[in-house]
Parts: structure tokens; C-alpha cells; sequence
């Protein structure tokens, strides 16, 4: 187990190594951006996985509800940790682009709102889970799961409304209208690269969740033969 | 025996023990009268200036009482921790979970019933839009606040630091009714804007989630 | 005459029932039946876990392995309306009066009647017309109103943690001879408590438990009424 571990690290590792290259130094400046383009083949990639964990964690935290398994639950736990840093790689990607191309940090649209209002939802998932006492946590941080989740496209079409009644400032537009074929492959790849990691994180995490969970239950197991 | 029964029976039992504690009525009230207080202080507009904020202000106002509010309404039940003899009975949790949200709504309520005629005395407030649409919007956003803010609030009590855990797990959900609420207000105040987008999305979300809330009621009632 | 323990089912059956808290195991694999109509006395240091299993047989907690049914069934939620539960915490509102207490719980279960409450009352020795809040009760008097607010639908299974703490011992020795008087009526009950000499007279069966499961239980030889006696069965 830990050799495979090790052996997938190193290939992601070796692959986004691969991936960062093409993308800082290979693939075609951008005309009108210059090298600062560059920041969006960690940008979107980011953003996709932490919506891709986002909703694993869902689907996890309803299967949890239903069947009340240790790995649902290590699941959910795992991909709110992993998409989090995904998300706040996001956020903070987001305006270092922003700020050179459009002159601003940040704007309120649809797009960053929906963002920032998930990574606020999944945090305090978080922390939830953290302050949850004892045994209730798994049960208490799905049911919040199942509200968070089902927030987001309230969310995403509040502001999207909001925003056609008082227009503000867009970024960034349609990342994928028009790119260039060279620069198309090089962000092909980075995506690939960055979901690798994805799964490589969120894989390692859910063991170690599992590791503690089957600790705890051999400690309890010991207690219930050990003593007299 | 039925849901409706216990749920007018509990609703009418809070009632009567909220009236019995008065101090505590007595408090929420004061202290919505000071946030409005403190508001106008730190905001302190125009005539014509003030249409434009007030939605925002006013329902920040609401939503902090009401947080205030909301710590309270599971506080009774745990003392003597008589949740339990609730529990071992067999009454439905959900009409506990209605009774315990429409006490609430109805106590936010009279607290934006206090605050809302110091605002417009305050900011000096005069509607262009039609006065009853602010009534509904007010009553779609007030459901909205507490149906969560109950639920959450039934959550955080299995939690460490539960003061901070309600505000804290309620405020991002809340958001696109927060946002529904305060745009709703403005367009109503300034004239400038339908709001029925808000109207209806503020209903959307107030089926959705008050749903999502009695079908894991249960669960999280249970959750020990 | 009245047949008990060898036509009826058994009240309770515990199968492998396990609890952890954590890595603290306080209901470790226990496993028994408990017959109807009598009444049992369930004693045990601190820590031995007779509470943990009060509450999982009421159904407030769930067991972390095993299973068990309560009168024949395997959730409690569905004969929830025949059990009677009393807890270690008064389970009361301290702001309401004993009726108002009382007329609020009657309606969980669905009972509307004034006189239900009443009887209650009386039953453990209060007056029902007391208009003082249950806030200012004296301790004794609570813990006969929580007894009270356990009986007040007639469950023919009643499960009580340490109702005569803090009581006086003239009230806990009345206290007894009631639950004597009910069990004797058919229902079955069982009683946690630190006084078991109080529980001499009117107990049919103490069980000891320590360390999270059942090391012994002795029966009593109870001085029975004259027409009973070929009635109790070997455990």
C-alpha cells in the first residue's frame, strides 16, 4: 500500500512537473494578456477539481444518511478537506489574474460569488466537523453537506439575477471560447495533470481517514474484550 | 394524535412560557431597539440617500436579532433536559421541529415589527413602491432565516461553542436569501425595480429548504 | 389468578448489545430476556453502564453493535406509546405549573383528558390543583412529578433511572409500594438505583450489573399474595 502511495506521488508530481512546464514556458503567450495568461492553466483546472470534490462530497454525505458506512463518511470528510484547498487555490489565482488583465482584485459576479459562497459553506463544514461532539459528527456534518450542496445553484442564479438588474465588471469571459489549438492542448493536459492530483489527495486522505476510523474501532474492540 | 396537534400543542406550551419569562421578551426587544440605534449612528444618510441602503441595513438588523433569538430556542429544552421526555414519547419530531420554527418566526416577527417603524422614523423613509409587497417579502425572508437558523440551531446544540456555531453554519447558507431579501427591499423602497425574480426565488428557496429540514429533522434530533 | 413469565414473551431481549463512547466501551455484549410483569432492580457502581442501558431500551440512543426488541419489536419508535421512560435529569419545564407539565406530556401521547394528569398527581402523592411552578418545587416533589409525567399513559413497560434520588426516605418507602402496586397490576418495570434496600419489599429480580454487563441477577423471594405462589419460574 504505502509503496503504491509513494509510486503515485512521484508520477503525479513528475507529470504536473511535466504539465507546468508546457504551460509556463511552452504554449503560446497570449496577445493580449501576455504571460500573465499563464496563472489560468492552474486557475480552471483548480476551480474543476474543487467542484468535482465538492460534489463527491454530496453524494457521499446522502449515501452516509442512508447507509451510515465509515468509508461514505471518511469520503465526505476526505473531499470537503480536499476541495477547500482546491477552492481557496481558486480564489487566490483568481485575482493575482485579475488584478494585471483588468485592473481590479475582485468583482461581484455570478461566477466569483458562487465561489467564494461555496468555500465559505464548505469551511464552516469544516469546522463543524471539528466542534461536533463525539460520535454525532458524521451525522450532523452530512445532513449540513446536503444543505450546502443544495444552496449552490440557488446561489449561483440569485446572483446571476442580481447582476443583469445592476451590471458590474466580468472576468475573464468564456475561458475556453476561442483558445488557441497549441494552447488548447497545453490546458488539456494541466487538467488532466491537476485531477490526477485531485484523486492522488483525495485517495490519501480517505485511507488515513479510514486508518483513524479503524484504529478508534480496535481500541474500542480491545475495550470491550480487554478489560476482565 | 397528529402532527398538527402536537404542533399547535408545543407551539401554545413555548408560547405560554415565553410570556411567563418576560425578561427574556423584554431583552430581545431592547436590544433590537439598540441595534436600529447603533445603525443609524453609523449609517446616518439622507432622505434620498437612504432608500437606496435601508433594504441592506434593515435586514442585517433582522437577521442579527434574530440570531440572538434563534440561540435561545433550544435552550429550553435542553434544561432538565426534557428533549428526552419528548424523544421516549411517540409525537412526531417533525411537529416539534414546526412548532419550535414558527414560535420563532413569529417572535423575529414582532422584533422587525418594533424596529422596522424606528428605521423609517430614523432615515426618515418613504416608499415609492407599494407598501404590501414589502410585507410579503418580509414575511418570505423572515421563513427563510428561521426555518435554517432553527434547523442549524437544533445542529449546533450537539456542538462545542454553540453560540458561535449557529451564526456560523446559518450565515453562508443564507446568503442568496439575504441577497433576495435586501434587493427585494430596494427595489421596493426606490421604485426602480420589479421584485418579483426575488419574490419567486425567495419562494423557491423557502420550499426547498423547509424540505430539506423536516426530511432530516429526525436524524439530527436523534443524533446522540 | 393470573399466569406471568412462561405464556407471555418476554418484555426485553438484548442480543450482543454493545456501546462505545468513543474508545470506552460502556455496554459490553450483553445478552439476556426479561420477563413481563415483574419488577426489576438493576444495581451497579458508577461507570457500570445501567443508565447507558436505560437509555438505549427507551430508545434515546443507539447501539454502536447487537440489537434488541422492546415488546416484540426492533424499534422502539413503534411501542414508543407503551413505554415509560424516567431519566436521571427531571425531564420537566421549570416555568409551567404540574398540571401544565403534565397536560403537555399527556398530549404527546395523544391524551386530552385533564383527569389522566390528575391521576397521576395523586398517584405519587402531589396535589394536582398546585399552581406553583415547577421551578420552585422542592427536589422530592420533583422527582414524584417526573415519576408522575412517566406513568401518565399507563406503559406497561416503565424504565427508571434513580427515582428516589434526592427523596426523603418516607416518600422513597410510598414511592416503592407504588411501583409495587402497578407491577402487581401487570406492568413490567425496571429500576436503577444505589438504594437497594429500599427495593427489598417489592422487587422480583435484581440484576447487577459492572464493567458494562450483567454479572448476576438473584431472584427475590418477595412475600407474594397467598393465591400466587406456583407462579414465579426458574430464570
Amino acid at each position: 500500500m504505502k509503496k503504491l502511495a509513494t509510486i503515485s506521488v512521484v508520477l503525479v508530481a513528475a507529470l504536473l512537473g511535466i504539465t507546468s512546464y508546457l504551460g509556463l514556458a511552452v504554449a503560446p503567450t497570449e496577445q493580449t494578456m501576455g504571460d500573465v495568461q499563464r496563472i489560468f492553466y492552474y486557475h480552471v483546472p483548480s476551480g474543476w477539481v474543487a467542484f468535482l470534490c465538492f460534489f463527491i462530497n454530496f453524494v457521499a454525505s446522502a449515501v452516509y444518511l442512508w447507509k451510515r458506512s465509515a468509508g461514505s463518511d471518511a469520503l465526505a470528510a476526505a473531499s470537503a478537506e480536499v476541495g477547500v484547498v482546491f477552492c481557496t487555490v481558486l480564489l487566490i489565482t483568481g485575482p493575482l489574474w485579475a488584478r494585471p488583465v483588468w485592473g481590479i482584485w475582485w468583482t461581484w459576479d455570478a461566477r466569483l460569488t458562487t465561489t467564494l459562497v461555496l468555500w465559505l459553506i464548505y469551511v464552516s463544514y469544516l469546522v463543524l466537523r471539528r466542534f461536533a461532539a463525539g460520535g454525532q459528527t458524521q451525522v450532523l456534518a452530512a445532513a449540513f453537506a446536503i444543505f450546502g450542496f443544495a444552496d449552490v445553484p440557488i446561489v449561483y442564479m440569485s446572483i446571476r439575477w442580481f447582476r443583469t438588474q445592476h451590471p458590474s465588471p466580468v472576468m475573464g469571459g468564456g475561458q475556453n471560447s476561442g483558445l488557441d489549438p497549441a494552447m488548447a492542448h497545453v490546458f488539456l493536459t494541466n487538467l488532466a495533470a491537476f485531477t490526477l492530483m485531485g484523486i492522488v489527495f483525495l485517495v490519501l486522505r480517505y485511507k488515513l481517514q479510514m486508518q483513524e476510523h479503524a484504529l478508534e474501532s480496535a481500541h474500542a474492540q480491545a475495550a470491550l474484550k480487554g478489560v476482565a | 394524535m397528529t402532527t398538527l396537534t402536537v404542533t399547535r400543542a408545543t407551539l401554545m406550551k413555548d408560547l405560554r412560557m415565553e410570556w411567563r419569562s418576560k425578561d427574556a421578551i423584554n431583552s430581545m426587544l431592547f436590544f433590537a431597539l439598540l441595534v436600529v440605534v447603533i445603525f443609524s449612528f453609523a449609517f446616518n444618510p439622507t432622505a434620498e440617500e437612504s432608500r437606496q441602503i435601508a433594504g441592506g441595513l434593515i435586514w442585517v438588523a433582522f437577521l442579527f436579532a434574530a440570531v440572538v433569538a434563534l440561540n435561545q430556542t433550544w435552550a429550553r429544552e435542553l434544561r432538565n433536559q426534557v428533549l428526552d421526555a419528548y424523544r421516549v414519547s411517540p409525537a412526531p419530531p417533525n411537529a416539534l421541529f414546526l412548532a419550535k420554527t414558527v414560535g420563532n418566526f413569529l417572535f423575529v416577527i414582532v422584533l422587525e415589527c418594533l424596529m422596522a417603524p424606528l428605521f423609517v422614523i430614523f432615515y426618515e423613509l418613504r416608499s415609492v413602491g407599494p407598501v404590501w409587497q414589502l410585507i410579503v417579502v418580509a414575511l418570505l425572508g423572515t421563513w427563510a432565516l428561521v426555518v435554517n437558523g432553527t434547523f442549524f440551531a437544533a445542529l449546533s446544540i450537539r456542538t462545542r461553542s454553540r453560540e458561535i456555531m449557529l451564526p456560523l453554519i446559518l450565515f453562508p447558507i443564507s446568503i442568496p436569501a439575504l441577497l433576495g431579501m435586501v434587493d427585494a427591499t430596494t427595489s421596493i423602497l426606490t421604485g426602480e425595480a420589479s421584485p418579483d425574480f426575488w419574490v419567486k426565488m425567495l419562494t423557491v428557496y423557502d420550499v426547498v429548504f423547509t424540505a430539506i429540514c423536516l426530511l432530516l429533522f429526525e436524524t439530527v434530533l436523534n443524533a446522540e | 389468578m393470573i399466569a406471568t413469565a412462561p405464556s407471555l414473551p418476554p418484555v426485553i431481549v438484548l442480543d450482543n448489545l454493545v456501546k462505545f463512547f468513543g474508545r470506552f466501551a460502556a455496554i459490553r455484549e450483553i445478552s439476556a430476556e426479561f420477563a413481563a410483569g415483574r419488577l426489576y432492580v438493576v444495581l451497579g457502581d458508577n461507570g457500570a453502564g445501567k443508565s447507558t442501558l436505560l437509555r438505549i431500551v427507551a430508545g434515546l440512543m443507539e447501539p454502536s453493535q447487537g440489537s434488541f426488541t422492546l415488546l416484540g419489536a426492533k424499534k422502539v419508535r413503534d411501542v414508543a406509546h407503551r413505554v415509560g421512560y424516567m431519566g436521571h435529569a427531571p425531564l420537566l419545564y421549570d416555568e409551567l405549573s404540574g398540571m401544565e407539565n403534565l397536560r403537555y406530556f399527556a398530549g404527546l401521547y395523544g391524551l386530552q383528558d385533564d383527569n389522566v394528569g390528575r391521576q397521576a398527581m395523586l398517584m405519587v402523592g402531589l396535589d394536582p390543583d398546585l399552581g406553583r411552578r415547577v421551578g420552585q418545587y422542592s427536589q422530592g416533589m420533583r422527582q414524584r412529578l417526573s415519576l408522575a409525567r412517566a406513568v401518565l399513559h399507563n406503559p406497561e413497560l416503565m424504565l427508571l433511572d434513580e427515582p428516589f434520588s434526592n427523596v426523603d426516605v418516607h416518600s422513597a418507602r410510598e414511592m416503592a409500594a407504588v411501583l409495587g402496586r402497578v407491577r402487581d397490576q401487570g406492568k413490567t418495570i425496571f429500576v436503577v438505583t444505589h438504594q437497594a434496600p429500599l427495593m427489598e419489599g417489592v422487587a422480583d429480580e435484581f440484576v447487577y450489573m459492572a464493567a458494562g454487563q450483567i454479572v448476576d441477577r438473584q431472584e427475590v423471594a418477595r412475600k407474594v399474595a397467598a393465591a400466587e405462589p406456583a407462579l414465579r419460574s426458574a430464570p
